[in-house]
C-alpha cells in the first residue's frame, strides 16, 4: 500500500530532481510512442535532443536557430512567473504577443522610409507599451470590477488575433504587394530591422532582452522589496496583506510587466525573424511560455534552461519529422507528454511516499 | 602505348564516376502548411508528391515536413532541408514565398519551387493551377442548381487567387441565372474546420443553398449535409465521401504529372526557373465526377463548357465584362490576360460587397 504523505516544507531536492526526471521520463515514454509508430526510438530521440546541437550537417545552422526560437519563449515566461509567482494568473501573453508587435510594426511603418538611428528605440518602446496597455485591461477590471483575470486576458488573445488580421489585411498592408495581405517586410528596412547582431549567430535584440529580462527578474525576486513582497503573497495572501502588500499594486505591476516583456517579444519578432505583419504572426509563444514557466520552476534561471529546453524539441522535432517522417502531432503529443510528467511528479515535492500499513498514532 | 592505356584507363575512371554520381539518389522535399490528412489542399499535394515517388522508386529520396507555419518557422524547414542535402524543395502553401526567396539566395545549388506565387529567382520556379477555369464549372452549376437564388462563398485569404475564383464562379453563375446573388464570407484561414463550418452555417442561415468554399476542410460539407438541400462542391480534393449530396463536383488539383517533370528536369541536369500555369487542358485542373443529383441536361450544359475551356475555344474572362464599379474591364470578345489576371484584386460588376481591404 502506498500513502502519500504532505510534507511540512516542499522538498527542495525535489524540486530541483524532477524536471531532470520528467525529461527522462518523457523521452522514455516518447521512444514507446515512437516504436508503436514503427519508427527507431533511440534514433528519434537522438535526433531530438542530440542532433541540433551535435550534427555536423546541421549543428552549425541548427544551434543559432536555438537561441531565435528560445528568446521569445524565456521572455515571455520571465514576466508570467512574477505574476504566477504571486497568484496573478495572467494566461493571454499571446495576445499581448500580438498588440506588442502592432505597436512596434506601427511605428516603423508610420516612419517608412526614414533612415534615423531613433527608429528601432521608438519601435521598442512602442512594442512594450503596446503589451503593458493590452495587459492593463484585465489588470484594471480586476482591481476595480474583481473580474477573473485568467478568463479576461484569455479572451483578448482572440480579440488581439481578430485586430491582427484587420491590419494585414487593412491599414498596415504592403501598398506594394500586389493586394495579398501582409505587411512591408521590415527586414527589409534597415533602420527597422533587427537583425543578427553577430552573422550566424541568432544573437538578435530579443535574444539579449531575454538575458537582460532573466538577469533581472533574478535581481528583483532576490535582492528587492517588491520581489519579497511577490513571493510572499504568492505564499500567504493574508501575511502579505498584514505585512504591507497593496494587492492591487501588485496586480497592476506584475500583469503589466509581463504584458510588457510579451509585448517586446512580439515586437523584436515581427522586426526580425518574422519580418512582417501577417495574418497568422502569432505561433502560440505566448502559450508555450506558460508551460516554459513552469518547467523553469518560476525560477529566472530554471526559466532560461526550460526555454532552451523547450527550443530544442521544437528544432529537434522538425527534424525528426522529415527525417524519419514523424508525424507532426507525435511531436506535439511528445512535448505534451513534458507537462504532464512534470506536473505528474511535482506531487513529490509536495508529497512523501510512504510504503507500508497507516501507523497508528 | 602506356600513353594510351592511361589515358584509357583515365576514360573508363571517368565513365564510372560519371555513373556513380548518376546513380547518386536525388532528395526530394516537400513541405505543407496544413496536416497531410487535411482532405484537401495539403492532403492533394501529398498525395501527388507519393505518385511521383512511386513514378521513380528508388531513384529518388523523398522527405516530407507536414504542418509547417507560415513565416519564421518556414525558413528554418526549407534550410534544414537544404542542409540535409535536398536537391530540390517544393514549398506547397503560398505563404512560403517570401521565406523561399531567401532560403534559395543561400543555397544556389539547391532547386525551389513555390506554389501560387509570384516571385522567382535563378533557382527559384513557381507554379500554379487555373483554379478558375474549374470555377466557372462551378458557377455553372451552382447557378443552374439554386432554387434561393442566393450562392456562398467561403473566400480564405483575398489574394487574388481567391477574388479570380469568386469573378469567375460569379460570372458563369449570371450567365445562366440573372437573378443570382452572392454571399462571401472571408474566413482568412486555408485550414480551419470549426471556422469554416461556422461560415457555412452562416450562410445557410442568410438563405444560401449552394455553398463554393475556397478553403480545404471537409466541414462546410457537413454543415450543409446537417442543413439539408444544400449543394457543396470539393475543394482541391474531390472530396468524395459527402457525393452524390451535398457534394455534387470539385475541382480536383493534380500536381503529379509536374512534380514528376520537375524531378525527371533536376535528375537530367535541364532544370530551369519558369512560371508554370497549367488549366483543364494540362490536366492539372480536373472537374470531379458530377453527381446523380444534379439532373442529365446541367450536367451536360457544363460538360460542354469544360470541354470548351480545355479545348481553347472558350476563356472564362472574355468580354464584354465590367468591374464592380461598373467601369469597362474587358470589350466584347476580349480575353483577360495572365498579367491582369495574376494580381487580379478587384470583384466584376453585379457582386455585392467589397474586397477587404
Amino acid at each position: 500500500m502506498i500513502r502519500l504523505e504532505k510534507r511540512p516544507s516542499p522538498s527542495r531536492v525535489w524540486t530541483a530532481a524532477t524536471p531532470v526526471l520528467a525529461v527522462a521520463l518523457t523521452m522514455v515514454a516518447g521512444g514507446v510512442l515512437f516504436a508503436m509508430l514503427g519508427k527507431d526510438p533511440v534514433a528519434a530521440i537522438r535526433i531530438i535532443f542530440w542532433d541540433p546541437l551535435f550534427n555536423e550537417q546541421f549543428a552549425s545552422y541548427s544551434r543559432p536557430q536555438l537561441l531565435v526560437k528560445a528568446g521569445p519563449l524565456i521572455l515571455i515566461a520571465i514576466g508570467l512567473s512574477l505574476g504566477f509567482r504571486a497568484g496573478i494568473w495572467n494566461i493571454g501573453a499571446e495576445g499581448q504577443y500580438i498588440i506588442g508587435a502592432l505597436s512596434g510594426a506601427g511605428v516603423a511603418l508610420a516612419l517608412y522610409p526614414l533612415e534615423a538611428w531613433f527608429v528601432f528605440p521608438l519601435m521598442v518602446i512602442a512594442g512594450g507599451l503596446g503589451g503593458w496597455a493590452w495587459a492593463m485591461i484585465p489588470a484594471i477590471l480586476k482591481t476595480r470590477f474583481r473580474t477573473n483575470e485568467i478568463l479576461v486576458s484569455l479572451l483578448l488573445v482572440y480579440v488581439a488575433e481578430q485586430i491582427l488580421a484587420a491590419m494585414a489585411l487593412g491599414l498596415m498592408r504592403n501598398p506594394e504587394g500586389g493586394g495579398f495581405p501582409g505587411s512591408r517586410n521590415l527586414q527589409q528596412y534597415p533602420a527597422a530591422a533587427n537583425t543578427e547582431l553577430i552573422a550566424n549567430s541568432g544573437m538578435h535584440w530579443g535574444v539579449v532582452a531575454a538575458f537582460v529580462a532573466v538577469i533581472a527578474a533574478y535581481v528583483l525576486l532576490n535582492r528587492h522589496m517588491l520581489g519579497f513582497q511577490i513571493r510572499l503573497t504568492g505564499q500567504s495572501p493574508r501575511a502579505a496583506r498584514f505585512a504591507g502588500v497593496n494587492p492591487n499594486g501588485l496586480v497592476l505591476f506584475c500583469l503589466g510587466a509581463s504584458g510588457a516583456l510579451a509585448g517586446l517579444a512580439g515586437l523584436f519578432e515581427v522586426s526580425g525573424p518574422a519580418g512582417q505583419v501577417s495574418i497568422d504572426f502569432n505561433q502560440g509563444y505566448g502559450f508555450t511560455a506558460i508551460i516554459v514557466a513552469f518547467l523553469g520552476r518560476l525560477n529566472p534561471v530554471g526559466i532560461l534552461l526550460a526555454g532552451l529546453l523547450m527550443a530544442l524539441t521544437y528544432i529537434g522535432g522538425e527534424l525528426a519529422q522529415f527525417m524519419l517522417n514523424l508525424p507532426a502531432a507525435a511531436i506535439q503529443a511528445f512535448q505534451g507528454m513534458l507537462l504532464f510528467f512534470l506536473l505528474g511528479l511535482d506531487v513529490l515535492t509536495n508529497y512523501r511516499l510512504r510504503w507500508g500499513k497507516r501507523e497508528i498514532a | 602505348m602506356k600513353r594510351r592505356t592511361f589515358l584509357a584507363t583515365s576514360a573508363l575512371a571517368l565513365g564510372l564516376a560519371g555513373t556513380a554520381f548518376a546513380q547518386d539518389k536525388v532528395k526530394v522535399g516537400f513541405i505543407y502548411v496544413g496536416p497531410v490528412n487535411d482532405g484537401g489542399w495539403s492532403q492533394h499535394h501529398h498525395e501527388s508528391a507519393m505518385v511521383m515517388k512511386e513514378h521513380f522508386g528508388d531513384a529518388i529520396e523523398l522527405v516530407e515536413q507536414e504542418s509547417v507555419p507560415e513565416g519564421a518557422d518556414t525558413e528554418r524547414a526549407l534550410t534544414q532541408m537544404a542542409l540535409s542535402g535536398c536537391d530540390i524543395v517544393f514549398a506547397t502553401s503560398f505563404g512560403f514565398m517570401d521565406p523561399t526567396i531567401n532560403v534559395a539566395k543561400k543555397f544556389p545549388k539547391v532547386k525551389f519551387e513555390h506554389a501560387t506565387g509570384y516571385k522567382r529567382a535563378e533557382n527559384v520556379s513557381t507554379y500554379s493551377a487555373r483554379f478558375y477555369e474549374g470555377r466557372a464549372v462551378q458557377g455553372l452549376l451552382a447557378g443552374r442548381m439554386t432554387q434561393s437564388n442566393v450562392i456562398g462563398y467561403i473566400g480564405s485569404f483575398p489574394i487574388p487567387e481567391v477574388i479570380r475564383g469568386i469573378d469567375s464562379a460569379f460570372i458563369h453563375a449570371r450567365k445562366v441565372n440573372p437573378d443570382v446573388q452572392f454571399k462571401v464570407v472571408w474566413a482568412n484561414t486555408w485550414f480551419d474546420p470549426a471556422k469554416e463550418a461556422d461560415a457555412a452555417t452562416a450562410l445557410i442561415n442568410q438563405g444560401a443553398d449552394v455553398i463554393l468554399q475556397h478553403t480545404d476542410s471537409t466541414a462546410p460539407h457537413a454543415a450543409a449535409e446537417k442543413a439539408g438541400n444544400v449543394y457543396t462542391f470539393g475543394q482541391a480534393a474531390d472530396m468524395a465521401e459527402y457525393a452524390p449530396k451535398p457534394r455534387i463536383s470539385s475541382i480536383i488539383d493534380n500536381w503529379a504529372p509536374y512534380y514528376i517533370e520537375r524531378v525527371q528536369a533536376v535528375m537530367d541536369g535541364t532544370w530551369e526557373s519558369k512560371d508554370t500555369w497549367g488549366g483543364i487542358a494540362s490536366g492539372m485542373v480536373k472537374i470531379g465526377e458530377i453527381s446523380d443529383a444534379v439532373p442529365a441536361e446541367i450536367r451536360d450544359e457544363a460538360i460542354a463548357l469544360e470541354e470548351s475551356i480545355s479545348s481553347g475555344a472558350y476563356h472564362p474572362f472574355t468580354g464584354p465584362l465590367n468591374k464592380q464599379d461598373g467601369s469597362v474591364w474587358l470589350a466584347e470578345g476580349e480575353v483577360a490576360d495572365d498579367g491582369t489576371l495574376a494580381g487580379l484584386n478587384f470583384y466584376v460588376e453585379g457582386l455585392s460587397g467589397e474586397v477587404p481591404k
